[in-house]
């Protein structure tokens, strides 16, 4: 139910490593809780994130709700299509819908996420 | 889906195929056209005179406003008849859904009757042609009605002082908020006074205004009856407290009766105790906060004093203060600076003027530890004098039965609902009553928002929805005391009838409404691509 | 009075399905410690005695013969269609339209409104209304601040006092400080608010420059020079503009105002001792994230009908809570709707006409009490419709005018020490020559 290749925050963000660098969003149970996304404040590039620490914010009709890093690092690249179509939060939040890449400042973060089997129970409840 | 095809470029505004100069360009049907579809070059509505030849010449002998200060281009305001312009709002007129043409139980909103001799007495031009800034001398009808109104505020709520300045609800928890600050400033302890606790149930103005203060607030849990926890909010009390803000009754239209104890921690922990008077109308002449210890109040005059909603405002928001608040009251206060206060309101009372008595405003710098203002002038004198009608329409009985018959309302719809609709706090309610529509959802899928917009097909409005936040699909019912009983039964049987077609025809709920103007609409698109007015296209 | 339906028999058997004896049962949760010791109110009224109450008071009051007074709110014809349209109990008993299904009235033509104030004012977005100009103000000098990330705002002194005290209120709670920028208000000076003086008390720490246009001695300040000398420090301009003059006068979209607020009293709404009245705020669209208040949008249902809703509310108290740009519930919607109908029903020309009968009689004012050697303008710089001037013992000549029912003007001595003997004046297109003879007349008549 939620991608295997990816590991998940407790407050239901997603990594996806390639190389020393990972990609961050938030997940399809997120978005689904939040509603039709409507809009979604990025960090700006080059900005430090530490983990579980807030780095945007996301806007549906009736609900706000904070971003929170899943892992520390520095942002080098923002989804610029999110301000035109926040709405890919929505409907490709595992792909189009992604937020920022960052250089990880500590692979050994990653241990603390959830993979998709512990992630897929959290959201069971 | 988008709302009009065109780019999506910033400002979506007003340029649509629907929008533009002619209407019915696009393929969106529309309900009324926009007022500037009736806008036709060389269209008047209300002429002005031409200055006399003696004023032009005189004026000439002035300087005149320098060309780089003067507008270029005409403001693209549209040109129309007045007889296009009546029709046009009258036609919107008619797409609204309004307390004189239907029943509107909208939890915490108190959406009673509003008298039309209040709006009678806003129109008397010796009150409606005052000037706020006229000599006192010529305003002392004005000065005496907010003397008055504040007198009659004081014996309702128990309060030592009132201000009527502020021009809201959330205006006043700003009022009372600064005035919170200030106090404790007063006292050397501004800078370890850094939050206010706010129940899990409160309204979000409440911490909204915290914020604006400088305050963090921190949120109390409810128990399980639906009161404040007194054990989570005495662990959360300490001297970095500086206020406890409380609904009462809370939002579940429940009241708290541990209130004594609450009020008496937050005193022991050298904090204030606000009240937010939204539910007032529960308890008219049956609790008086200000007596029961509280500091400060915020009335809602369009809430339990009948002034009219009118689609979002105007309302007021007077305070009412416990004396170690009153230093801090906003100014100018509206005094009785000769003649006895007792002789003056007995003859008021009865009808009657008193010789002799003068009513002034307060003296700029009078009161050094006032907040200053918080609006100009002395605040929404237009629903001062609708609320002052009302209160005196009423007298001493009249307020004490409409809180009794808002109570015995909001019960009976209670007990009417309560087997079809899930009831977390099952008790005795006052003024409002919370559902839950939570079994609707589990079982069949529907909604609160369904149930909502199943009730616009009957000629009523919905009651408030989700909100407070801590009842899961939240249906807040404030039926008010001048709904009568057979348009309470109607409501019950419409209630109980949604009930049952959430089991055995969802999908019916599910598309309404189908018998109102327009549908639901896309808010997502409305809040994506925002179009937020319409840009004229000129000639 | 009371405006309750029900009879005995109907609490009756109210009391019985809810199951409890009487009304006292509801209540007995009450702690009796308590509960209310007394209610001391007056007896009821009826219809016919409460209007006789209501007509004492309106009584008490000495509406003026002739008036020269503006200070803020200013004495405007009120077209009578407007009050047909408001006293719809259709627009006045409704709520606020969080039911889009069966708001489009009220949301349509607060859409209506949000357009008008962006042709006045030359700005792209404008909210549904705050409670007055000056809670406008500070709503938007207090947006500037989130915007810029600082925490200090420039204010010029010729600033109405009143929008300045309220700023001040609304300042104090989130720390923000309030530099003066001092006008030249010298006997003889301009009136105005020196660009170098501005220039003076900005840098890269002050969010904004809050400006007004006219000021409040109705002087035209020199707006794009306050807004270059704003820019340069990375600072806002908050423009607080008088609608009616916006007919005449340049718009703030024109001279590079970031935020616009003012007083809507003048449009078509009666004076009514200081309320309701109805702010305005308008902004350009990259800040609408960060402005406060309601905001109406257009969208579609799915039916392809076009409709309105409430929009951007993620901004607001409801939903946002502590994160809220602002604590705004309410807005002034039906004064909005005065406003909306007023605009409409005067259309650009007679909005023209209203500006210029002021501006003419503002300076026809000021010319006859100069050849009556009346008195002389304090300032020399060129106003719109209200006008400073220099009157002997003016105080005093005040109190003696008033006793007879003319007002004549303000007296801006009471928040500027230094401004004594000083007439200010307002003129609009009620002002009839007559009675400009009469004001002659009557200082003619005091020392």
């Amino acid at each position: 139910m939620f991608p295997d290749d990816l590991r998940y925050s407790k407050e239901h963000e997603w990594v996806r490593v390639d190389g020393d660098g990972a990609t961050i969003g938030i997940t399809s149970f997120a978005a689904d809780e939040l509603g039709d996304i409507v809009f979604v404040e990025v960090p700006e590039v080059g900005a430090q994130l530490s983990q579980y620490g807030s780095f945007g914010v996301v806007e549906s009709v009736k609900a706000v709700s904070d971003l929170y890093a899943p892992i520390s690092g520095t942002v080098t690249e923002v989804n610029g299509a999110l301000a035109e179509q926040p709405e890919l939060l929505n409907t490709d939040p595992y792909g189009a819908g992604w937020i920022a890449r960052v250089t990880m400042a500590d692979a050994a973060e990653l241990e603390q996420l959830l993979d998709s089997g512990a992630y897929a129970e959290l959201t069971s409840g | 889906m988008s709302v009009i095809e065109r780019e999506a470029t910033g400002d979506q505004s007003g340029r649509g195929a629907a929008f533009s100069g002619a209407e019915g360009g696009g393929e969106l049907q529309v309900v009324e056209p926009l007022i500037f579809a009736a806008s036709r070059r060389g269209r008047r509505g209300v002429r002005f005179p031409a200055a006399s030849e003696r004023a032009s010449a005189a004026a000439a002998g002035q300087p005149g406003i320098p060309a780089a200060a003067r507008r270029e281009v005409a403001p693209g305001l549209p040109e129309v008849t007045e007889l296009d312009l009546l029709r046009h709002f009258n036609r919107l007129s008619h797409l609204n859904h309004a307390i004189d043409l239907g029943f509107y139980p909208l939890g915490s909103c108190t959406m009673k009757y509003n008298p039309k001799v209040n709006e009678w007495a806003a129109r008397l031009p010796g009150l409606a042609d005052s000037h706020p800034l006229d000599p006192a001398e010529l305003s002392q009808g004005s000065l005496e009605l907010e003397w008055l109104l504040a007198e009659l505020l004081k014996d309702i709520s128990g309060f030592a002082a009132v201000s009527l300045q502020p021009a809201a609800g959330a205006q006043g928890e700003l009022t009372g908020l600064l005035m919170t600050r200030a106090y404790h400033r007063s006292r050397g302890e501004g800078e370890q006074r850094t939050t206010v606790l706010v129940p899990d149930s409160a309204h979000g103005t409440n911490p909204a205004t915290a914020s604006m203060v400088g305050y963090r607030a921190v949120t109390i849990r409810s128990n399980e009856r639906g009161g404040i926890d007194l054990d989570a909010l005495r662990g959360a009390l300490g001297d970095d407290t500086a206020a406890l803000m409380i609904t009462n009754p809370s939002t579940l239209g429940i009241f708290e009766d541990q209130i004594d104890q609450v009020i008496a921690a937050v005193r022991e922990a050298g904090a204030i105790a606000y009240m937010d008077g939204a539910n007032l109308n529960a308890i008219l002449g049956r609790f008086r906060p200000g007596e029961a210890g509280f500091d400060v109040m915020h009335f809602n005059l369009h809430k339990t004093f009948s002034t009219p909603h009118g689609g979002g405002g105007p309302g007021a928001g007077p305070v009412g203060v416990s004396e170690r608040l009153a230093p801090f009251l906003p100014e100018p206060l509206p005094l009785l600076v000769a003649g006895d206060a007792d002789e003056v309101r007995r003859n008021a009372w009865a009808g009657q003027s008193t010789d002799g008595a003068r009513f002034a405003l307060e003296e700029g710098g009078a009161r050094p530890h006032s907040i200053g203002k918080i609006r100009a002038h002395t605040g929404n004198f237009g629903m001062f004098v609708r609320a002052y009608t009302y209160i005196r329409s009423n007298g001493a009985a009249g307020l004490r039965g409409v809180s009794d018959d808002a109570v015995l309302a909001a019960n009976y719809l209670r007990v009417r609902l309560a087997d079809a609709y899930e009831l977390p706090y099952d008790r005795i309610c006052k003024h409002e009553v919370v559902f839950s529509g939570r079994r609707q959802k589990r079982e069949h899928g529907v909604t609160t928002l369904d149930i909502a917009k199943a009730i616009l097909d009957h000629g009523m409005h919905p009651p408030t929805i989700y909100f407070p936040l801590i009842v899961e699909e939240a249906l807040m019912i404030e039926p008010t005391e001048t709904e009568s009983l057979e348009t309470l039964d109607r409501f019950a049987a419409l209630m109980l009838d949604i009930a049952d077609r959430a089991a055995t025809d969802p999908a019916a709920l599910k598309r309404a409404p189908e018998t109102t103007p327009v549908g639901r609409l896309d808010e997502a698109a409305a809040a994506r691509r925002p179009d937020l007015r319409y840009v004229p296209v000129r000639e | 009075m009371t405006y309750t339906p029900h009879t005995d028999a109907d609490r009756e058997q109210m009391l019985a399905t809810i199951g409890v004896g009487s009304v006292e049962d509801l209540f007995a949760d009450i702690p009796p410690t308590v509960r209310a010791s007394r209610f001391a109110l007056p007896d009821p009224l009826t219809e016919q005695e409460v209007r006789a109450e209501l007509s004492r008071l309106a009584d008490r009051n000495r509406i003026p013969r002739v008036s020269f007074l503006g200070a803020g709110a200013y004495r405007h014809l009120v077209p009578a269609v407007v009050g047909e349209v408001i006293g719809r109990s259709e627009f006045a008993t409704s709520y606020t339209p969080y039911q889009p299904e069966v708001s489009q009235g009220t949301l349509q033509s607060i859409y209506e409104f949000q357009s008008l104030i962006c042709e006045l004012t030359g700005m792209e977005v404008a909210t549904a209304s705050h409670y007055d100009g000056a809670t406008a103000t500070a709503e938007a000098a207090l947006m500037a601040c989130r915007l810029t990330r600082r925490e200090r705002i420039a204010v010029s002194t010729a600033v109405d006092p009143q929008v300045r005290r309220v700023l001040a209120t609304y300042c104090a709670g989130p720390g923000i400080e309030i530099v003066d920028v001092p006008a030249d208000l010298a006997d003889g000076g301009t009136g105005l608010t020196p660009v170098d003086a501005a220039s003076r008390a900005l840098d890269d720490t002050v969010a904004c420059l809050v400006a007004q246009q006219p000021n409040f001695f109705g002087g035209i300040e020199p707006m794009a020079d306050l807004a270059d000398a704003a820019h340069a420090e990375g600072a806002k301009l908050v423009a607080v503009v008088e609608p009616t003059s916006l007919a005449i006068l340049a718009p703030p979209g024109s001279y590079g105002a970031d935020l616009v607020a003012a007083e809507g009293q003048p449009l078509g709404i009666p004076l009514s001792f200081g309320g309701p009245y109805v702010g305005l705020m308008a902004a350009r669209m990259d800040a609408v994230r960060q402005m406060p208040g309601r905001l109406v949008g257009a969208t579609r249902d799915a039916q392809g009908r076009r409709g309105y809703v409430l929009t951007l509310q993620a901004r607001e108290q409801h939903i946002r809570r502590e994160k809220a740009a602002s604590n705004i519930c309410t807005n002034q919607a039906l004064c909005a709707l005065a406003a909306t109908t007023y605009l409409t029903a005067v259309g650009p020309e007679g909005l023209r006409e209203v500006a210029e009968l002021s501006m003419i009689q503002a300076r026809h004012t000021a010319q006859a009490l100069e050849e009556a050697g009346l008195g002389r303008r304090r300032f020399a710089a060129p106003y719109f419709a209200e006008v400073a001037m220099q009157v002997p013992n003016a105080a005093a000549r005040h109190a003696a005018l008033a006793a007879h029912g003319i007002v004549a003007g303000h007296l801006p001595e009471r928040d500027y020490p230094d401004l004594r003997d000083t007439l200010l004046l307002a003129a609009t297109e009620l002002t009839r020559d007559a009675d400009i003879d009469g004001l002659v007349a009557a200082l003619r008549a005091t020392r």
